[in-house]
């Protein structure tokens, strides 16, 4: 079957009226836990599992994956307007975004999120309809020496995601990557940082810690002098974008979809990578680098778009190969075999309707999404004047809830209230919050994937060298440290990291 | 008399007592029951509970709700419905890790044979010994040949300290009287996504993990630990068939109550179980994980505590041989 024809399949599917309707709800249901910190999709898909029983096969899937990618777009939103990411891919928007509404240009920032969000959805949808079996084999070329290369890498290049003291940026990476140990050891089982505390073997919850330190901290820091207390937007100056934005964001949002796209296909944790990689390169490629981190928009829209488009490709290694990238992939294989359907390199052949038509969905999810959403950024930022005392309870309120909804975890509660005060005090301190999060999610992987890599080479280190994309990787990462090490580069670089001391 | 008194007031109260437990356990259920899986939504242990769950309402004429709580090999989870109230609203399902929790953990916050009565066994999934698909020998003894020669050699992926993964490589290294290099993994899925890169050589899973990816012909299989063949792949051989005795292995799970449930409530919850476990929908979806529900006569109190108890035996002895801790 030629592409054509497999696409105006697909369309024929998603374009049922039930289908639409389906993709609907799971886009607003989506959006809505997308906006409520703490409940992220995975718990949402979770929960309703059961009742997609009851649906097709079509259709049931098509609903989850919208809620998928819907919570994607949804996200974005607390990120930018309180400060509060729920995902660790909007920790990244969090930085610039809560700026931009700081300044009274939440509209504008939310329009980005969006209008970027769309255009990665569309390209790498298409994407997905071209490549997606070749992608996935290439993918597979990625081992655990590949893994470890390129999150050294992104480690090395993520420094530049700190716009105070470089140490200071570093000694929060080292803390992320401390605290990312706690928790089983999956070689040995030995329990690290527990304390003998059972409920910590799994680790620390990452929504738990990014509620903590973003957005408890902030509303401390806010406490902390009564008269002059924020309410988020004071004044909002105008919805949209200008012309002038309009410009500026064109560049970020081009390469951070292409950033996304070709990491969101790499099931070992490219997805994670992609919003941290685009907002560096979008910072070193920039004119004005100070205005990171003080509300530049191109710090929203890079990111904002590798995010969507690593969403849509992390389906690719899911559909063609049957494999789960993250965890709510995972919960999508449970959602094909309830169907009767297991995932894997068949279901493109044995079920072309069903694999068009997710794809073909997709498409229009996204474009419901943005129908969806951009009348709502008058009502989201209108959101904000609601008074303080009121509105900031409520929102540690539903954190906590929907944190523990996901493991009925005491302990993840404990751990907001416990960030938020490291947070609190990390803002007091001077230091940024982001690139403790950047450890913290990378830090687990990088030891897992350097452990493994030595394991398979038996303790042989030459591994990483010998294998050329691993070699590629680390050469590129060696690139990063010179170019920040050349004195002629290091007075921008100063520039860069220093204004803020 | 004295003693005749006492004897009769202690009837009498009996008495009274046993006759509010009947009329509790005659209005069994009167509210929702909570069935607690001890790992994340969405994996195969989930998607029986929830499988399981739904016949059950219907039976019982009440909802029963799936709860995940995950964590700890499954033992967060365990240890919750052991301190729960025993009055039969708070269920478990929990798998083969019942049995070898004991041997890898040093203190258990309970005790699988005493903080627990049984209900009964749910289903039991066969495994699969999977290869990359250019792994070089061609059939069940070549390999078992290859490994006896190549041991330390070849990397064999595992889901971590405990799992059923593990257990399964275990078993399989004791049998062939060598050893491995393990690799583990968070989970058989991305161990799955290295095998299919060619990035390690071996593997033992689940069928509802492996199946499709043996029919597309994107990885090797070499054998089932079931006693006969099974039915969606019927190619593959058992163990038995190349050689190796007495090695069956199967993730089995069971439904447990807290110790101490009224009697009556175990009776209705096992027959309810049954009754689930025949019905149409239970059975074909079970099919299409590549699994099948236990006969009636295993799906019963006696059954499973036969099964627990046998099980923590046998690996507390192969735990304490591999020299495994989770602790």
């Amino acid at each position: 079957m030629d592409l054509l024809s497999s696409l105006a399949l697909g369309f024929s599917v998603a374009l049922d009226p039930i289908n639409i309707l389906y993709c609907f709800i799971g886009v607003l249901l989506g959006t809505l836990v997308g906006v409520l910190p703490g409940i992220g999709p995975t718990a949402t898909i979770a929960m309703l599992l059961p009742i997609t029983f009851t649906l097709g096969p079509e259709t049931s899937l098509i609903m989850l994956a919208g809620i998928y990618y819907g919570a994607q777009y949804g996200g974005s939103t607390t990120a930018i307007l309180i400060n509060l990411p729920g995902e660790s891919s909007s920790a990244v928007t969090a930085i610039d975004g809560y700026q931009m509404a700081r300044k009274g240009r939440a509209g504008a920032a939310l329009a980005t999120a969006a209008l970027g969000s769309f255009f990665a959805g569309t390209v790498a949808t298409l994407l997905l309809a071209f490549f997606a079996p070749p992608l996935a084999r290439a993918a597979l070329n990625f081992g655990a020496p590949e893994y470890f290369s390129l999150i050294v890498l992104g480690l090395l290049v993520s420094i530049a995601l700190a716009h105070g003291s470089i140490l200071k940026a570093l000694a929060m990476i080292v803390l992320g990557l401390l605290l990312g140990m706690v928790g089983q050891d999956i070689y040995t089982g030995t329990p690290r940082f527990t304390f003998g505390v059972r409920e910590l073997f799994g680790g620390l919850n990452f929504v738990a810690v990014a509620v903590g330190v973003f957005g408890v901290a902030e509303i401390l820091r806010n406490l902390e002098n009564e008269k002059e207390r924020e309410v988020g937007v004071s004044k909002v100056s105008g919805l949209w974008l200008t012309k002038d934005d309009i410009r500026r964001i064109i560049g970020p949002v081009l390469r951070g979809t292409a950033l996304g796209s070709v990491l969101g296909v790499l099931p070992g944790g490219g997805h994670i990578l992609s919003s941290f990689a685009s907002y560096s390169a979008e910072k070193r490629l920039s004119k004005t680098p100070e205005e990171f981190g003080h509300g530049a928009i191109e710090g929203v829209a890079g990111p904002e778009s590798a995010n969507n488009a690593a969403a849509q490709t992390s389906f690719i290694p899911l559909m063609t190969l049957g494999i789960p990238a993250h965890p709510v992939m995972a919960l999508m294989i449970g959602a094909f075999i309830l169907q009767g359907i297991t995932p894997g390199p068949n279901v493109i052949n044995q079920e072309p309707a069903l694999f068009w038509g997710i794809i073909a969905s997709m498409w229009i999810g996204n474009l419901l999404l943005v129908i969806l959403n951009l009348p709502l950024i008058g009502l989201w930022v209108k959101m904000l004047s609601i008074p303080y005392r009121v509105l900031f309870p409520a929102i540690v309120l539903f954190a906590c809830i929907g944190t523990f909804s996901i493991n009925q975890n005491i302990y993840d509660i404990y751990a907001i209230a416990f960030f938020g005060i490291v947070g609190y005090l990390l803002i007091r301190f001077g230091c940024e919050p982001a690139p403790l999060l950047l450890g913290f999610v990378l830090g687990p992987l990088l030891e897992e994937h350097l452990r493994r890599a030595m394991i398979i080479s038996r303790g042989d280190p030459m591994i990483f060298i010998e294998r050329p994309i691993s070699a590629t990787l680390l050469g590129l990462a060696l690139l990063a440290v010179i170019v920040a090490v050349l004195p002629s580069i290091r007075k921008k670089r100063n520039e860069v990291f220093v204004e803020d001391d | 008399m004295k003693t005749i008194v006492k004897i009769l007031a202690a009837g009498l109260v009996t008495g009274s007592a046993l006759s509010a437990v009947t009329v509790m356990a005659q209005d069994y259920p009167n509210q929702p029951v909570t069935i607690v899986v001890p790992f994340a939504a969405g994996g195969p242990t989930d998607t029986v509970t929830r499988l399981v769950a739904a016949a059950m309402s219907e039976d019982l004429g009440q909802q029963v709700v799936v709860q995940n709580v995950g964590g700890a090999g499954g033992t967060l989870g365990a240890g919750q419905v052991a301190a729960a109230a025993n009055d039969g609203y708070t269920l478990l399902l929990h798998h083969i890790g019942m049995s070898t929790a004991p041997a890898l953990y040093a203190s258990l916050p309970y005790d699988p044979m005493t903080d627990f009565a049984p209900i009964g066994l749910v289903t039991e999934v066969p495994m699969t010994i999977v290869a990359r698909k250019d792994f070089e020998p061609a059939t069940l003894e070549d390999l078992i040949a290859h490994v006896k020669e190549n041991g330390e050699d070849i990397t064999y992926a595992n889901a971590g300290i405990g799992a059923a993964s593990q257990l399964c490589g275990l078993l399989f290294m004791d049998a062939l009287d060598t050893k491995m290099t393990e690799v583990p993994y968070q989970g058989t899925g991305p161990a799955m996504t290295d095998l299919l890169g060619g990035q390690i050589d071996m593997m033992c899973d689940q069928t509802t993990n492996t199946t499709s990816q043996i029919l597309a012909g994107e990885i090797k299989a070499y054998a089932v630990t079931t006693s006969s063949r099974i039915a969606v792949l019927p190619d593959v051989p058992t163990m038995a068939e190349g050689g190796v005795e007495n090695f069956e292995l199967g993730i089995w799970h069971g439904l447990y109550a807290p110790a101490g449930t009224d009697q009556a409530i175990i009776d209705r919850l096992a027959a309810s179980l049954q009754k689930a476990l025949t019905s149409e929908t239970v059975g074909t979806s079970f099919a299409e994980l590549g699994t099948y529900p236990v006969q009636a006569s295993e799906a019963t109190p006696a059954a499973l505590a036969q099964k627990l108890e046998g099980q923590i035996g046998l690996w507390a002895e192969v735990i304490a041989a591999a020299g495994v801790s989770a602790q």
